[in-house]
């Protein structure tokens, strides 16, 4: 099957300090990926040169037959397939979870109000807080707003789904949940790349794991293979540590 | 000669105070138009543009508002063009206004932090999309207390247009002193006339943060 995610020796750096360079990774449809890696080692900055949110200074970007090349402005169409969940949940206070959801239905993809809400309804269905609907962002936990988040995302029919340590800023006993939502939709055939501190859930539930290290990717493979058996002295010690 | 501060008198500073009071809605009208269209570019134009606006605020900032009326006065009159007072005074009173306003909304915009114009970038949103749907209703709210109490400001210093000849309040209470002679009950009655405008809009201010804080929480 041909990747639906392809990094290209994408190079990304901030002036003279370069993040990473020449990293390429392939992402099957359905695949779902997960990078580790020690804080600073690039993953995020990976992560978010896949939807444009960060340029790349080298190398090509192919996701869902669009194509990101360092010079390449327009992002929109990109952005169209590619949702992203972040580590502060990034919900607009504003707006109750219907109006967060249905926002880029109606104002990108033009949806009529009727349509919008019936697919508001329908993803916070999936992430089991259907009655929250008209509630503020911040009458909710963290594990709700992280739900929310992805419910936003989902809302937009991506095809692949992007997720920076989205449980990360969650007291412990609300992570569950979250990973609950995020395991029932890769059961269901998302293409997932999550960057995660959470090892039980790369092994369990990632088909690919990818470790970073110095801007490289250091070591990468099936997961059950890569945590049972690391190659490499460094990602023995990361996973000991 | 000498007359008695009596009730005409009151009419009197009243009908200055409907000039304050247009000079200063006309002010924040027009000001508040341009800065809502230059805050934002102030912030997300190109860099000449954003150059160019910091400059204008730097530069009327830095002005007294007075010489500001008097250049739109006296400077423009040199030049031959004659302003009547009401448009001299609205004219300076509007970029005054409107400086102050671009700083005041510049700053609540830049409030609205790097992760929600993300959220809206992650989403698919246009920049004018980003602003209109997430960035200006949440800097909207952080800007009513701040915009308030320099309209509260603008009230006051509507003053300066006197100096022009411009009959409003302050320089109707002189007119009033100089045949009354009784500088107490006129200029308390001018200040309390102040008061009357500026507190209502003090209470406004207060009652739609409260609002907007009922209905989002
Ligand atoms: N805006 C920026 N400007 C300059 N340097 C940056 C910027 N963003 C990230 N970096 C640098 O890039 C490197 C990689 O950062 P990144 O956030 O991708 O790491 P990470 O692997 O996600 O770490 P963490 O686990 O802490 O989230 C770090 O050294 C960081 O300091
Ligand atoms: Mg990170």
């Amino acid at each position: 099957m041909s990747p639906i995610v392809e990094l290209k020796r994408i190079s990304k750096s901030y002036g003279a300090v370069k993040v990473f360079e020449g990293i390429s990774l392939s992402v099957k449809p359905g695949e779902v990926v997960a990078v580790i890696g020690r804080s600073g080692s690039g993953k995020s900055t990976m992560l978010r040169c896949i939807n444009g949110l960060e340029r790349i200074q080298g190398g090509e970007i192919h996701v869902a037959g669009h194509c990101i090349k360092p010079e390449t402005k327009n992002l929109q169409e990109l952005r169209l397939d590619v949702g992203m969940v972040f580590q502060s949940y990034a919900l607009f206070p504003h707006l109750t979870v219907r109006e967060n959801i249905t926002l880029a239905p109606r104002v990108v993809k033009k949806l009529r109000s009727e349509e919008a809400d019936a697919v508001a309804a329908s993803v916070l269905k999936s992430v089991g807080l259907i009655e929250k609907i008209d509630a503020y962002p911040d009458s909710l936990s963290g594990g709700q707003q992280q739900r929310v988040a992805i419910a936003r995302a989902l809302a937009m029919k991506p095809k692949v789904m992007l997720f920076d340590e989205v449980t990360s800023a969650l007291d412990p006993e609300l992570t569950g949940e979250v990973l609950k939502v995020m395991e029932e939709l890769a059961a269901a055939g998302m293409t997932m790349i999550l960057v995660t501190h959470e090892m039980r859930f790369a092994e369990n539930i990632a088909d690919t794991t990818v470790f970073m290290h110095k801007g490289k990717i250091w070591e990468e493979g099936a997961s059950n293979e890569l945590f049972t058996n690391p190659k490499t002295p460094e990602l023995r010690g990361f996973i000991q540590a | 000669m000498i007359q008695t501060f009596s009730w005409d008198h009151v009419i009197f500073l009243l009908r200055g105070a409907t000039w304050t009071l247009s000079l200063s809605i006309i002010s924040f009208l027009v000001g508040g138009a341009v800065a809502l269209l230059l805050a934002p570019l102030r912030v997300l134009g190109p860099s000449p543009v954003r150059a160019s606006i910091s400059g204008y605020v730097q530069i009327v900032q830095a002005t007294p508002l007075l010489i500001v009326v008097f250049l739109a006065f006296y400077g423009l009159s040199f030049l031959n063009i004659h302003l009547p007072p009401l448009f001299a005074a609205g004219i300076s009173l509007s970029i005054y206004s409107s400086a102050f306003l671009i700083e005041i909304w510049r700053g609540c915009i830049q409030a609205i932090g790097r992760p929600q114009w993300e959220a809206g970038d992650a989403l698919a949103l246009s920049l004018v999309q980003q602003l209109r749907y997430i960035i200006l209703p949440q800097a909207f709210r952080i800007a009513i207390p701040p915009t308030v109490g320099f309209m509260v400001q603008v009230v006051k210093n509507t003053s300066v247009v006197a100096l022009i000849g411009f009959v409003e309040l302050t320089r109707a209470g002189q007119l009033l002193n100089n045949i009354t002679f009784q500088p107490f009950a006129v200029f308390l009655t001018v200040a309390a006339i102040y008061f009357c405008v500026c507190f209502p809009l003090s209470l406004t201010s207060k009652y739609l943060s409260w609002r907007i804080n009922v209905a989002h929480r």
